[in-house]
């Protein structure tokens, strides 16, 4: 079998079925998404093909302005913290024994793909009045009586985080566990402390990694959709948020869809920076 | 000393991982109606009511036959592309596999809302069989990944020894790959799998007027008030998933499978 270039139709036919799927299905929709954003919209919901930025145009008001900064904010603050806790974590991790490191991943790769319905929901749970940690706490004898903590920007905060701490030890997993340990072994042999060998070699030598980790969850935050809902207060909705509800709940296709063309963008060029990063931690 | 704060500090994050998940469960054996923790009193009920009411049961089916019949037209798409570009050198076909990749990399709320535009113009807005094909490409991707890894993982000297001897592509690919990469297959089935299961806003978007599915269901029962059931269903739904990746490790090599291996071996 010599691996050449395909010449034949039969040779080109395997791909023929994958390649019409993709475009049908993710490039035509895409495209359709585009079109629908320069639409113009007609009362009842509905909207005729055109081509206005009446739509783009909103963008520039302040109440899509203080959405669009919250949302950058917050997926900005969920970044750091996942990465802050999950970088050390991963790198505990990848030196456990294989069995313990499976069973993390287990446990890991189970939250990571809980619904966020499902987390929204545990996490409310959890600080609601009447399931809630606060009767742990009046248990301990630390508060006087059980309240409500959500929903509240803490809420919210730290339901992201949960949401975005197995995807962020995942993203870091490969790059810490191809990591040389015999570069930590030098500076140990050479009598620095554990903690003094994380921060003055292994930090620096992964720093390209952790940029591309730290873009990889702000993006990821950016998604979602549900937990500003459930725990968080009207004024905690993000671009998502308002996305989903314009598209729903106001009819409002042409905006929504202009809210999300300009989403893609964002997203694509924090994408690129991240495989940008990425490239130069293998040159390096 | 510093080996027991190691252990301190994976516990505790072990426990807040788990804690949500704990509360819930802990609610969803109460006796009565209403969400206590600790629980007051001991009932299994409400587990019984996720299989014994209708509505419940009929998003549980619809979850799981969406679930499986989109993870295997994902596979579908990602085993010929995968192979076509391990079996011959097209650099053009690489386009299709980032294709492949972007709808995971975006926020979903771009997918969903793609897949709203494309089913409303054509059309099809509600039909059932709509959000399979949508999640398809949603998460056409996990198998993709998997695939590449499996084929790559493949020894092409077999394959050379095979086709020496006169076996023709497709012999080879029944004989000698498809044994070889049959774990990758399973896994990016399962991990399809498990991810449309929990999946919400392209279901949501694309068929949430039509079709219950369970995250739609629970989302639904939310805004009327929570009770013990939603917590006995998120509880059944984060075994399950548990389970398809206990398997996953059981069966494969997990580690591997989210890219630990080193460079040169």
């Amino acid at each position: 079998m010599i691996r050449r270039a395909p010449r034949s139709l039969a040779e080109h036919a395997p791909i023929l079925f994958p390649a019409l799927m993709l475009v049908v299905f993710f490039v035509i929709p895409f495209s359709l998404m585009i079109a629908v954003s320069v639409a113009r919209r007609v009362p009842g919901g509905f909207y005729e093909p055109d081509l206005v930025f009446a739509n783009y145009e909103r963008f520039l008001t302040a109440f899509f302005g203080g959405v669009l900064a919250f949302s950058l904010e917050l997926a900005g603050l969920v970044a750091v913290l996942a990465v802050g806790i999950g970088f050390p974590f991963t790198y505990r991790l990848a030196r456990l024994p294989r069995a313990a490191q499976v069973r993390w991943l287990v446990f890991l790769l189970s939250i990571l793909s809980l619904s966020e319905v499902i987390i929204g929901f545990a996490w409310s749970t959890l600080l609601s009045r009447t399931a809630g940690i606060t009767n742990l706490f009046v248990a301990l004898g630390l508060m006087a009586e059980p309240q409500s903590l959500t929903p509240s920007f803490g809420a919210l905060l730290a339901g992201m985080v949960y949401q975005a701490f197995p995807y962020t030890v995942l993203v870091l997993y490969p790059a810490l566990a191809r990591f040389d340990p015999s570069l930590v072994e030098a500076a140990r042999t050479l009598g620095s402390s554990p903690l003094r060998a994380f921060f003055t070699v292994v930090v620096p030598a992964l720093r390209s990694t952790i940029a591309a980790t730290l873009i990889m969850a702000f993006v990821f935050a950016l998604g979602s959709y549900l937990l500003p809902q459930l725990l968080g207060r009207p004024q905690h909705w993000t671009l998502s948020v308002l996305i989903t509800d314009q598209a729903i709940y106001q009819s409002n296709m042409p905006f929504a869809a202009a809210m999300a063309v300009f989403l893609v963008l964002v997203s694509l060029a924090l994408v690129a920076l991240a495989l940008l990063a990425g490239r130069r931690r293998e040159e390096a | 000393m510093a080996r027991k704060l190691n252990a301190v500090v994976a516990g505790l994050i072990a426990l807040v991982l788990s804690a949500p998940i704990l509360v819930v469960a802990g609610v969803s054996v109460n006796a009565k109606r209403s969400l206590d923790f600790p629980p007051n009193g001991f009932s299994l009920a409400w587990y019984a009511e996720v299989f014994t009411d209708a509505g419940w049961r009929g998003a549980l089916v619809a979850s799981l036959v969406v679930a499986a019949a989109s993870a295997a037209l994902a596979v579908a798409i990602a085993f010929p592309l995968a192979w076509f570009i391990w079996r011959w050198r097209a650099p053009w076909a690489r386009a299709f596999e980032m294709l492949g990749m972007t709808p995971f990399i975006l926020p979903p709320v771009i997918t969903a809302l793609g897949f709203l535009s494309f089913w409303t113009t054509f059309d099809q807005y509600g039909a059932p069989w709509t959000v399979v094909v949508s999640h398809a490409v949603f998460f056409v991707t996990l198998p993709l990944v998997t695939l590449s890894m499996g084929f790559a993982a493949v020894d092409r000297s077999y394959v050379e020894a095979a086709s020496t001897m006169g076996a023709d592509d497709r012999t080879v690919l029944r004989t000698v790959v498809m044994p070889l990469v049959r774990p990758y297959v399973i896994s990016g089935f399962a991990f399809a799998f498990v991810l449309s299961l929990n999946e919400y806003i392209v279901a949501y978007m694309v068929v949430g007027f039509t079709l219950e599915t369970l995250p739609i269901k629970i989302f639904n029962a939310l805004r009327y008030g929570y009770t013990p059931t939603m917590a006995a269903v998120t509880v059944l739904f984060v075994l399950l998933t548990g389970l398809v990746f206990g398997l996953i490790a059981r069966f494969g090599d997990l580690p591997r499978l989210l890219g630990a291996w080193a460079r040169h071996d």
